[in-house]
């Protein structure tokens, strides 16, 4: 008699050995999938949890039961909450998130001009960041535990200690309020010229930077060194390989997961986490918009804006992962 | 005729950070002379800290971590390397001078392929262009035996076997043509099935290139087989260096001739073994990922006798191990001890069970929490399963400490502060302190130099005469299973090829696999090399 399961688990086995990496990223789709879903349940749970009611909001002090009464109906509130939620969903995988309560217009629309504006702001951030956090990293395990390597890591500890509003508050007294050289507060609308644009978010953008550069030049720094110490970096030198030549033919190569990984991580943080940059620079994103929903208790735009950082969020996190499993050969290559 | 290498007086220092105290600096290597003709093999023996690797790097004028050539010359052709600027260094390194690291597997890089690795510092020195480097790395790859040579730079590392790696590293370090090679330690961490074959391809390709060679290994047979010369040494100093020929057949030094004698049999005859202790029936076990280990073993230890369990590495020894401890329940067959069957879960035995049979393990140095004395490690048991506390615990632990010949000095101190050796004998003392009847041994010596490993050994057998306590010994190293085994099982690939008292398992008629195995262990004699690999051709012939 052998092991009953043993069948089963050597099937799997046997599909992982011939095609490594087909089964993992079929396996990290439906994973993100699963998790979206969950997400979205998460979410309207959630929102139906939370205090306070749209018509009692909106009605304000005119508020008889009658009235709250007639609201939730036209808005069908009094139906239950399961056929609630799959109407929801069954509207949001067909890219229909419904209509603001607040103002009667389809959320999707107004979603699509605010996530661009975002997205824009978050590509800059990202543009400026991401190699400035790579080279900085570079920098300090060249100049490993000397001055330069001390002092970048002072001020991005500095700059990773203080939080996001304090940041922008602090740009906005030098730069807007006290030099005078920066635009405040960073509005932008439709037709805005392309250079009053890019001034407008000048300081958002320095701020996003500040915020998520120091976790990933620390990364880049410890995958590096991490990489340096191992014994193929001896055996580049005993061949005598020049440094700079054994580390971008050696050690960059090992280096990509991790650092993938941070970056994309910080990435996620630069479309999610706008929420308070946003506010304190009033420019007109996805961030403020729901937080704006959030106060008049504007659901289906609350939902929309949670579902689409969420998704952004696992997406993300999703290339990192399958990026990190491409670059490693032992997946790549199988026996 | 004059040498290619010449080392001067050679000083090597290092700086250590111990723990809590201002750095020290440290002296490696005191004043080290040797040479090597061209084409030549020298052997640099002796055991951990004695600075060997450290010589073999100096020829590359490499200092690994904090290490420093304090002084001294390292002549290459009469030129001293140790006084050349960065650029003349590297224009030796990979070119005239390579290095076979011990654990090709990591000196690897996991990114490229095997081919574009081994012919790398061939082209980054212009000695070749990448198609003749291409063909000479296939020349090479044929040379030292490699599968499918003409493909096998295509491979990734991962992809070929640790053997294959050590030889591919092998192929890595003669593409270009170098006038010498440093292996360091290149067979140590494989089979003995797999380093006579590496053994075999190194010698055959130092012959058919005419390279010279440092041989640096803490075995004494093994450089025996492949040496001119032999330089013993032992923390930084020359003890012993000649011939290959007077250094084993007629070695000056105390300690030479106790590293050429180490491992002669402990054992008087052989002795009853019908009173079996412990005995396992018909065990099959697989890990969760399905993957079977065992398939149908059964056998027995002896009371009060030693029963080594003998196999390469993953041939299912460890898991046998642990099926008995009850870590892994086996999905058939039953263990028995003292004619009571014992659960197939550890969690469901008895404290007394538990009690009774006690492990060792390969690694001392992960098998104590390191934040604990010695006296709580070895005080744990006594308080666990003999409520012994305060004084007496304290008194049974000092006990103890005396009876692994260590004393009472070693009670407060931590695992950090005690050599190897050491530490498996306070490991042993864990164990005895719950008075078991039978020990499993997990390789207990393994990670131990030889003569240190035969100081546990003789410990291990006088605790038996003295208490009467089974073992079962795992090991992959026949020459203690000749010194210490009473039975022997031999395994391959999780079955039992071979299971009865010592002299019928270790003399003829032999298993195939047994004779195999015995026959790969390198002995301490001229020749002998030459001899298994004439046989093995005479056979393959005969077949």
């Amino acid at each position: 008699m052998a092991n009953p399961l043993a069948g089963v688990y050597a099937a799997r086995h046997r599909l992982k050995e011939s095609h490594p990496l087909t089964v993992l990223i079929v396996e990290r789709l439906g994973l993100s999938l699963l998790l979206l879903w969950a997400v979205s349940v998460l979410i309207f749970a959630g929102i139906e949890a939370l205090p306070g009611d749209f018509a009692q909001t909106y009605l304000g002090q005119s508020a008889t039961p009658q009235s709250i009464a007639n609201i939730r109906a036209d808005l069908g509130l009094d139906r239950p909450i399961t056929t609630r939620y799959f109407e929801w969903l069954g509207g949001v995988v067909q890219g229909d998130f419904g209509n603001s309560w607040a103002s009667g217009a389809p959320v999707t629309e107004q979603i699509t001009k605010r996530l661009g504006n975002s997205l824009f702001l978050a590509f800059f951030a990202a543009a400026i960041s991401v190699p400035l956090a790579v080279g900085l990293g570079m920098v300090a395990v060249h100049y490993r535990n000397r001055i330069p390597d001390r002092v970048i890591n002072i001020l991005s500890l500095a700059a990773i200690s203080l939080p996001e509003f304090f940041i922008g508050y602090l740009l906005i007294v030098f730069f807007a309020v006290q030099l005078g050289v920066a635009t405040f507060p960073s509005t932008v609308y439709d037709g805005m010229p392309w250079s009053e644009r890019m001034a407008a978010i000048a300081l958002p953008t320095a701020t996003l930077v500040m915020v998520v550069l120091a976790h990933m030049m620390r990364m880049t720094r410890a995958a590096i060194i991490s990489v340096m110490s191992s014994a193929y970096m001896e055996t580049a030198e005993l061949k005598g390989l020049g440094a700079f030549k054994a580390i971008v033919k050696h050690a960059a190569p090992n280096a990509i997961a991790p650092i993938v990984n941070v970056v994309a991580l910080n990435l996620a943080y630069l479309v999610v986490g706008v929420v308070v940059v946003e506010v304190v620079f009033v420019y007109p994103g996805m961030g403020q918009y729901m937080v704006d929903a959030v106060t008049v208790r504007d659901m289906p735009v609350v939902q929309a804006c949670g579902l689409i950082f969420a998704a952004v969020y696992i997406l993300l996190n999703m290339v990192a992962d399958l990026v990190a499993i491409i670059a490693n050969p032992r997946l790549r290559h199988p026996r | 005729m004059s040498d290619l290498l010449s080392v001067r007086d050679l000083r090597i220092g290092a700086t250590i950070f111990p723990p809590g105290e201002d750095p020290q600096d440290i002296d490696i290597v005191h004043g080290v002379s040797f040479d090597l003709q061209k084409g030549k093999v020298l052997g640099l023996i002796g055991e951990s800290g004695a600075g060997k690797s450290t010589i073999g790097l100096a020829a590359l004028a490499y200092g690994r971590g904090g290490v420093r050539i304090t002084g001294g010359q390292v002549l290459l052709d009469g030129k001293d390397i140790l006084s050349m600027n960065k650029k003349g260094i590297r224009s030796i390194r990979g070119a005239r001078v390579c290095y076979v690291a011990q654990s090709a597997a990591a000196s690897f890089n996991p990114a490229h392929k095997l081919g574009d690795q081994v012919i790398e510092s061939s082209i980054e020195h212009g000695l070749m262009t990448r198609e003749e480097a291409r063909k000479r790395a296939d020349y090479l790859f044929e040379i030292l035996g490699l599968p499918d040579p003409h493909n096998f730079g295509d491979r990734y590392p991962h992809q070929v076997s640790g053997g294959q790696l050590q030889r591919a590293m092998t192929a890595m370090a003669l593409c270009s043509n170098p006038e010498l090679i440093v292996f360091d330690e290149p067979t140590t961490a494989l089979d003995v099935t797999t380093q006579i074959d590496v053994l075999a391809a190194i010698k055959n390709a130092i012959e058919k290139t005419g390279t010279a060679a440092l041989y640096i290994t803490h075995d004494l047979a093994v450089v025996a087989q492949i040496s001119d010369d032999i330089m013993v040494l032992r923390n930084g100093d020359t003890i012993e260096y000649g011939p290959v020929k007077q250094i084993i057949e007629n070695p000056r030094q105390d300690y030479t001739k106790a590293l050429v004698n180490v491992r002669q049999t402990k054992l008087a005859e052989a002795r009853d073994q019908s009173d079996a202790l412990l005995k396992v029936e018909n065990i099959s076990a697989a890990y969760g990922n399905g993957v079977q280990v065992l398939h149908d073993v059964s056998l027995h230890v002896p009371r009060g006798q030693t029963l080594a369990v003998v196999g390469e590495s993953g041939s299912g020894k460890s898991t046998l191990a642990r099926v008995i401890t009850g870590l892994l329940p086996p999905f058939e067959g039953k263990v028995t001890f003292v004619d009571e069957e014992l659960s197939a879960e550890q969690k469901k035995r008895s404290r007394d069970h538990l009690r009774r049979i006690q492990l060792i393990y390969q690694m001392a140095d992960t098998a104590m929490n390191p934040r604990q004395t010695v006296g709580q490690i070895i005080g744990r048991p006594l308080q666990f399963y003999f409520g012994m506390r305060g004084a007496a615990r304290k008194a049974k632990v000092i006990e103890l400490l005396d009876e692994i010949e260590m004393g009472e000095t070693f009670y407060d101190r931590y695992p950090a502060e005690l050599s190897g050796g050491q530490k498996q004998r306070v490991a042993i003392a864990r164990a005895l302190a719950a008075k078991p009847e039978l020990i499993l041994c997990d390789e207990p010596t393994s990670a131990l130099d030889p003569l240190v490993a035969e100081g546990i050994l003789d410990l291990l057998m006088r605790l038996q005469k003295e208490r009467q306590v089974s073992y079962l010994f795992i090991t992959h190293d026949i020459a203690i299973v000749r010194a210490i085994a009473d039975s022997v099982a031999v395994m391959l690939q999780g079955k039992l090829v071979d299971f009865g008292p010592r002299s019928e398992v270790l003399n003829p008629p032999f298993d195939d696999y047994t004779d195999l195995l015995l026959k790969s262990v390198p002995e301490m004699k001229l020749g002998w090399l030459e001899n298994v690999l004439a046989t093995r051709k005479m056979e393959s012939a005969g077949h």
